[in-house]
């Protein structure tokens, strides 16, 4: 069976500019991927390329083996479902009246009662949309892409804004959709949610895809460290940061407006060698922390930018 | 197709699922219940759910049903037919003469004429303020009238009072005349009103409730939304325009009967005539609306634009008063306007008692006016 998506040499230049500059990738059934980067980095432009709401400038796009604008747009259409980060439905339609309709739009799909049970939006069912709350609002999102039965599933940052309780039970709903098989592609600006969901990242920037793995591998991509960060309130103008880069643990000192972030080897040694050279020059250091490498520290690698604050 | 509903090696609750899917939606086979309520035809829950935001907001149905209503009421009390009204005559007496008394009496008692006694002094006054149009000075040689010749009723109110004067002095008419008189029917300026209310009603609804709708939906991401499902596209736009006919004809009742009920007025020619053309204005402007609201993102931008366009009309095309008053030169201009063309063909029916086939000249510049826009935007539309 031809995977649900692949794409070759995706190109996408409006008039000078180059939004995207060439991508390759191929999804696997089952899986669910996502494509993380700063703003402007092209995600939206490819996702929505990879939707057909875009003819890409050169390259190829085939869901399900399907290219767009080949005559099989709406059998493409109807075997995917799209959650879009701030849609806003209409205002004065009820929840039910909401998915009653976009489930008239799938030749195929699922029962309207049985999908706003799987939202969690029983008891707001015949309340209108404009009176419910971001997350109840995202979560009947996902229920129009959802009520089509489709077989592969675009997010676009599908909890942003979203307190931690939403989210939480957004992924639950996520989760679901894959288990049962599902394919699902997701944009986000939150490392812990690509970490939590994602079974495969692709990181952009300036319209490539710069590293592509698990989770997992592309922490290790890092090496075997760990990071330092803290503020000195009143160290020797000398103390930054030739000194601590002469160590032999830290591989990398980095100066933060103030905080330092120390890149230093995984292993306790090099963390207490860190510790007794600033006691050693007396230096005091505020708002200490040591932490594993996350996939923020990947991104921060990667791209210099930290997610979501670009 | 096929190879997605068949069984694999590695099967998935899901695949499952869609191979069950496929046994039960075989010709024949039970459909699942939706509830209580089956899986209906998008087209209809379309139109259902762009009524529901129509009524379920009371802005709108006050905007499209209360506001043109309290303005023909209030334009057809302030333009009501009044009683005319009598030439406003001082009369000033300078003599004791029976002769000079008699016609005195006459021009105070005259049903054709406001006269009142005044000195000289305040006559002069009155007639300075243009509290009165006429001094008729009664004296020894006979009456001597005092007017403003520019005053628009002074020369008429010199006529009545002569005429009463000169009767009351013993002239006897030569020529023996009488009056019939009969109140014109659709000759009223609320007739002439409330067509142009029809007419102006029906251009800002149907801009308004498309083109507008529209470019906010886009803003709100909606139309992207639907362009990523299978949805037929020309259903949405379909929509719209069932939409705006349903409410159309709602409209266009209510301001019918808002006329016959308060003001009397009659329709003369045929109601289907009336909601024919309504629906083909309506249609004319809804085309225009479709064209502004086909790429715009920016609610502002395109209320911008329907001001553009409205404006021009609402002073033009003879809403309030004829546009003949208009250089000559302007009259071809703005009778290729659809209002103009809809207000003119309303008129004709409403007081005129003309056909819709005699209307050809106004029925081709609306259809002209729906055509173009609406193929234009067609093409050029933007989901997103």
């Amino acid at each position: 069976m031809p995977p649900p998506i692949s794409c070759k040499s995706l190109v996408k230049q409006y008039g000078e500019k180059t939004a995207v500059a060439g991508i390759d990738l191929e999804i696997p059934a089952g899986i669910c991927f996502g494509l993380l980067g700063p703003n402007g980095a092209g995600k939206t432009t490819t996702v929505e390329m990879l939707e057909g709401l875009h003819a890409p400038t050169s390259g190829t796009i085939e869901l399900f083996g399907l290219r767009w604008g080949a005559g099989h747009d709406q059998e493409i259409r109807a075997r995917m479902g799209v959650a879009l980060q701030d849609t806003q439905l209409a205002d004065k339609q009820t929840v039910r009246e909401v998915l009653r309709l976009f489930r008239t739009f799938y030749p195929g799909g699922r029962n309207v009662d049985e999908v706003i049970q799987a939202v969690n939006l029983m008891p707001e069912q015949n309340q209108r949309f404009h009176t419910l709350s971001g997350g109840q609002k995202q979560r009947v999102a996902l229920a129009t892409a959802l009520v089509g039965d489709p077989e592969l599933l675009f997010l676009d940052e599908p909890t942003t804004g979203l307190d931690p309780r939403a989210r939480q039970s957004l992924w639950t709903i996520v989760e679901e959709f894959r288990a049962d098989g599902g394919t699902v592609v997701l944009t986000t600006h939150y490392m812990d949610e690509a970490a939590a969901l994602c079974d495969d990242i692709a990181v952009m920037d300036l319209g490539r895809i710069i590293a592509q793995g698990s989770p997992a591998e592309l922490i290790d991509s890092l090496g075997d460290v760990q990071f330092v960060e803290f503020e000195v309130g009143s160290a020797p103008p000398s103390f930054v940061p030739d000194v601590l880069s002469s160590s032999r643990a830290v591989r990398h000192v980095e100066d933060r407006r103030g905080r330092l972030r120390l890149t230093i080897d995984r292993d306790l040694e090099a963390l207490a060698a860190v510790l007794a050279e600033l006691k050693e020059r007396g230096v005091v250091p505020v708002g200490l922390s040591s932490h594993q490498a996350t996939l923020d520290d990947v991104f921060l690698h990667l791209t210099g930018k930290e997610l979501g604050h670009d | 197709m096929t190879d997605r509903q068949t069984p694999t090696a590695q099967q998935t609750p899901r695949a499952l699922r869609k191979v069950q899917k496929a046994l039960s939606e075989r010709p024949g086979a039970p459909r699942p219940a939706d509830g209580e309520e089956g899986i209906g035809h998008p087209l209809p829950e379309l139109i259902k759910a762009r009524l529901r935001e129509f009524y379920r907001e009371p802005g709108i149905l006050f905007w499209v049903f209360g506001f043109p209503l309290i303005m023909a009421l209030g334009l057809g009390i302030a333009f009501r037919q009044k009683q005319p009204t009598l030439p406003e005559v001082a009369v000033v007496r300078t003599t004791e003469s029976a002769a000079a008394k008699d016609v005195e009496r006459a021009l105070l008692g005259s049903e054709r004429l406001h006269a009142h006694a005044l000195s000289q002094a305040a006559a002069q006054r009155e007639l300075s303020h243009a509290k009165v149009d006429l001094i008729a000075e009664i004296g020894e040689a006979g009456v001597i009238y005092h007017f403003d010749p520019l005053q628009d009723r002074s020369p008429f109110a010199r006529a009545v009072s002569d005429d009463v004067a000169q009767t009351a002095a013993g002239r006897k008419s030569p020529l023996p005349t009488a009056d019939a008189t009969e109140a014109q029917l659709g000759s009223r300026y609320i007739d002439f009103l409330i067509p142009g209310l029809i007419g102006l009603n029906l251009m800002g609804s149907s801009l308004w409730s498309i083109g507008y709708n529209l470019v906010v939906q886009r803003k709100r991401r909606l139309l992207r939304r639907y362009a990523v499902t299978p949805m037929n596209r020309s259903h949405l736009l379909l929509s719209y325009m069932i939409s705006r006919l349903a409410f159309l004809v709602v409209e266009v009742i209510v301001l019918a009967l808002f006329g016959i009920v308060l003001f009397g007025t009659r329709v003369q020619g045929s109601y289907l005539d009336l909601l024919l053309l309504s629906v083909l204005g309506g249609a004319s402007f809804a085309g225009v609306s479709l064209l502004i609201g086909a790429r715009l993102e920016n609610a502002e931008v395109a209320s911008g634009w329907m001001n553009v366009v409205q404006l021009p009309m609402w002073v033009l095309s003879g809403c309030f008063f004829s546009y003949e008053r208009f250089p000559e030169w302007a009259h071809p201009l703005i009778e290729a306007l659809p209002l103009t063309a809809l207000v003119n063909g309303l008129r004709a029916i409403y007081n005129d008692g003309a056909g819709l086939l005699t209307l050809g000249p106004e029925t081709l510049v609306l259809a002209i006016w729906g055509i173009v826009p609406f193929t234009i935007a067609l093409r050029s539309f933007k989901w997103q």
